[in-house]
């Protein structure tokens, strides 16, 4: 049964943080499961974890009146679910939905914001990474809105 | 190869020689104020003292004060007019039921061709479509019958236009083999004459049923130094050093901008250049729908559709169809043949109804090559020729 | 330099008439067909990747790519999307039609480069159909292969082809089949985003792969960028690019790309060839 530790330290993301941050998240984490069909955070909730996704499939949808939530993309293991509460307002301004069973670590984002502004250093390696996974998805979701295989 | 000397009526006697053979002669004459290849009877259908003027944009005949039969450069057509003509039907096709039959019905050329008058230029240009025809990976079966059969009487230059740059492009003004025949005129000392040798057995076999004298060394050195000396009057040129990577290098270079501003795409040039090969196929049926054919045209690069692919076209700007043209001709043409596409006639100048000089056009990149010029400098450098 | 089936060696420009045999409906606007020669001779052997020009009587010809298996060679199958005339002319034929067949022409996949190495396969939309030869040749080879990574991406569900060979291919040793779709629907419980999404979960090892990517122009451009970070070697990706077509024999001038003729010297070609091409815009 591996610690939490070493799955943090030993997830991609963390790769290259100084040795003892790791420690420094753990005391911010927790297991945590998901039903399939479970909504793991909704819209304009407030936005305290983020996710790191260790099984199951997760649905990111927008609102929408009038009809079901819009799927507009999902993330599987190994992913990172949740970046609003690093920078304010910290409100979700997603649904998240398990669209399988979902294992996942969550992280504590108000402990870790608290963190953060104590030992910049720390709130720098985090801002880095999350920076990258923004401009992943940003990058992907313009890729998206091209709407490559529609006939012209 | 011996070369004889032949007398200006003797022409005809050529000419009969052919007909006899049964070719057809192809040769320049004088149509609508220029200079074209059709049929002719006799020697006296060819432009006999006739020249021509020809500037960017500006073609204009006028009459010489000698009978010569060749004192001009190349007009509007090629002889691609007759390898790879404009229009040809490739096949046709009925309809049974739910299915069709292909009738391959090639058409032969009536009688072989003559073709009398051909420069160096033009030479050069047919060995290039050779090379693009009929040895590459693919064979036009259509380039290939109407190649093999054509026999060839080139004639050297003696005069060159000031749009011709053939010297600075290796393919004139002398035409160097690949001929059955070839003449040079001679006229300045008021002996009116022709040097002619053979270039092959089928050209000496010609040659043999004219009455001649052998060809004097004074007749050869004076065909060697008016050829020479027409080479030399040449007023344009291409520096083809690195010409390969300066435009490949050059893809973004603000003389496309300003080629764009004049250039019409009107494929003036792509229509008269001896070498230009493009061609697109037409599906036609008839009004019964029973009844279909494809037919091969002629086409150019700079129409807007011919980069269509769905969704649009690739090149849709005027700047990017010049460019496509140019570059190929100058720089991709020795990726994909092994030599340049362009045999130095000087057509796409003098057709050009703005007058765009694809000589000034390499000078100008070549002489200001960054291609990431800061702006202010790109700013000095436009409206330089 | 892969090796290419021979040309034809009728004139060729020249249609062989084929009938169709089966029109199967994939999608909304996407049928396959599957030809045989009406006079009973057999196909030449296609190369994964070739293609075929198409004649549909008085309507016109068409480039299209080759889906069938090539080891069944007599039949000759393609997959026509429905997007002007003439595709609308291919895709509205019925068993019995006759159509023309030229080719095949152009190079193939690098099925040769790829033996004894990981195979990925990224494919947007209709991509999928000259990539589905390659599929088949590993599947049948198994032993000449490493890996085989099917990476899949689609408009939505309803745009899906090969819907039940896709789950045949996925339950095969060693092979790992992805999907995903731009757009979900409502019923979907796959993968949502793009294509290039998926190559984070493909289990394969970069160094040893050999990757082929065929789709829309900006999708292969995306993809082939996405590769290279994930550690693949720029002449282990190959591109299957398109152009305007007439001829397919390297006449008709239309299909230059840069210096390269797309009917002879491609479609296929490597990323480090593309790569300085790609990024020039109205090329």
């Amino acid at each position: 049964m591996e610690t939490l530790e070493r799955i943090i330290a030993e997830h991609p993301f963390f790769a290259g943080f100084e040795s003892h941050f790791p420690n420094l998240l753990t005391g911010c984490a927790s297991n945590a499961r998901f039903d399939e069909d479970t909504y793991i955070f909704k819209e304009g909730e407030e936005a305290n974890d983020f996710y790191l996704i260790r099984a199951g499939r997760v649905a990111v949808e927008i609102f929408a009146p009038q009809r079901k939530p819009i799927m507009v993309a999902t993330l599987g293991e190994g992913e990172i679910l949740g970046w609003s509460w690093l920078l304010p307002p910290y409100h979700r301004k997603f649904h998240a939905r398990a669209i399988e069973p979902v294992r996942a670590i969550a992280l504590d984002g108000k402990c870790l914001r608290t963190k953060c502004e104590q030992n910049h250093d720390l709130g720098y390696e985090m801002l880095k990474r999350f920076a990258l996974i923004l401009e992943q998805r940003l990058e992907a979701t313009r890729f998206q809105l091209l709407d490559v295989y529609a006939v012209r | 190869m011996t070369q004889i000397v032949l007398r200006p009526s003797q022409l005809n006697t050529l000419i009969r020689l052919l007909a006899d053979k049964r070719y057809e002669v192809i040769a320049p004459t004088l149509r609508d104020g220029a200079i074209v290849y059709d049929r002719i009877e006799s020697a006296d259908d060819l432009p006999v003292g006739w020249t021509d003027e020809q500037e960017p944009g500006r073609y204009r005949l006028k009459r010489r004060e000698d009978q010569a039969r060749f004192g001009y450069a190349v007009g509007p057509q090629s002889w691609k007019k007759y390898l790879h003509p404009a229009e040809v039907r490739l096949w046709s096709a009925e309809r049974q039921n739910n299915t069709f039959r292909i009738l391959n019905n090639e058409t032969q050329p009536a009688r072989p061709l003559a073709f009398l008058g051909i420069r160096a230029c033009e030479l050069a240009a047919i060995a290039v479509q050779d090379r693009v025809l009929l040895e590459d990976k693919y064979h036009d079966p259509i380039y290939d019958r109407n190649r093999r059969g054509a026999f060839i009487i080139a004639v050297q230059c003696t005069h060159a236009a000031a749009t011709c740059f053939c010297a600075s492009m290796g393919s004139g003004p002398k035409a160097r083999g690949s001929f059955d025949l070839a003449l040079t005129e001679l006229d300045a000392d008021g002996n009116h004459r022709f040097v002619a040798e053979a270039g092959s057995d089928r050209g000496t076999e010609v040659l043999a049923g004219l009455e001649a004298t052998p060809a004097s060394v004074d007749d050869l050195q004076q065909a060697e130094a008016t050829v020479e000396a027409a080479g030399r009057r040449q007023m344009r040129s291409i520096d083809n050093t690195g010409i390969k990577e300066l435009l490949y290098e050059n893809f973004n270079h603000a003389r496309w901008d300003d080629v764009a501003k004049r250039c019409l795409t009107c494929a003036n040039c792509t229509m008269v250049c001896p070498t230009c090969f493009c061609t697109s196929v037409e599906d036609v049926s008839d009004i019964t729908g029973d009844h279909a054919e494809r037919w091969r045209r002629w086409d150019s690069c700079f129409t807007l559709n011919f980069s269509y692919i769905h969704g649009g076209n690739v090149r849709a700007s005027a700047k990017a169809r010049y460019r496509q043209w140019m570059t190929h001709k100058l720089a991709s043409w020795i990726d994909q043949f092994g030599s340049s596409g362009c045999v130095g006639c000087g057509r796409c100048i003098t057709w050009c109804p703005v007058g765009i000089d694809i000589t000034e056009e390499v000078r100008a990149i070549r002489e200001s090559p960054a291609s990431s010029l800061p702006l202010s400098l790109k700013d000095i450098n436009h409206g330089n020729a | 330099m892969t090796t290419m089936a021979a040309a034809p060696k009728i004139d060729p420009m020249l249609p062989q008439q084929y009938s169709v045999r089966e029109v199967v409906k994939e999608t909304a606007d996407t049928f396959t067909l599957t030809l045989e020669s009406s006079n009973g001779t057999a196909a030449d052997r296609f190369h994964p990747g070739q293609f075929s020009m198409l004649w549909v009587f008085g309507v016109g010809e068409l480039p299209i790519s080759i889906s069938g298996d090539p080891a069944q060679h007599h039949r000759l199958v393609y997959t026509v999307r429905s997007v002007g005339q003439a595709t609308y002319a291919l895709v509205s034929c019925e068993v019995g039609d006759g159509i023309g067949v030229r080719g095949p022409f152009g190079t193939g996949w690098p099925v040769e480069q790829a033996h004894g190495r990981d195979v990925l396969v990224v494919a947007g939309g209709i991509g999928l159909a000259p990539l589905r030869p390659v599929i088949y040749e590993v599947l049948h080879n198994r032993e000449k292969y490493g890996r085989l990574v099917i990476l899949y991406g689609a408009r939505s569900p309803r745009d899906l082809l090969y819907r039940k060979e896709l789950t045949a291919w996925a339950r095969q040793p060693d092979t790992q089949v992805l999907v995903s779709v731009d757009y979900g629907g409502l019923s979907w419980r796959g993968h949502v985003g793009v294509v290039t999404t998926l190559l984070k979960f493909a289990r394969l090892q970069p160094p040893r792969s050999v990757a082929m990517v065929c789709g829309p122009e900006i999708m292969m451009r995306f993809v082939a960028r996405d590769l290279e970070t994930h550690g693949l070697a720029r002449e282990n990706i190959y591109l299957s690019m398109e152009r305007n077509m007439k001829c397919a024999v390297g006449f008709c001038g239309h299909c230059q790309y840069g210096p390269h003729f797309i009917c002879k010297d491609g479609p296929i070609f490597s990323y480090d060839r593309l790569r300085p091409l790609l990024e020039e815009y109205e090329l």
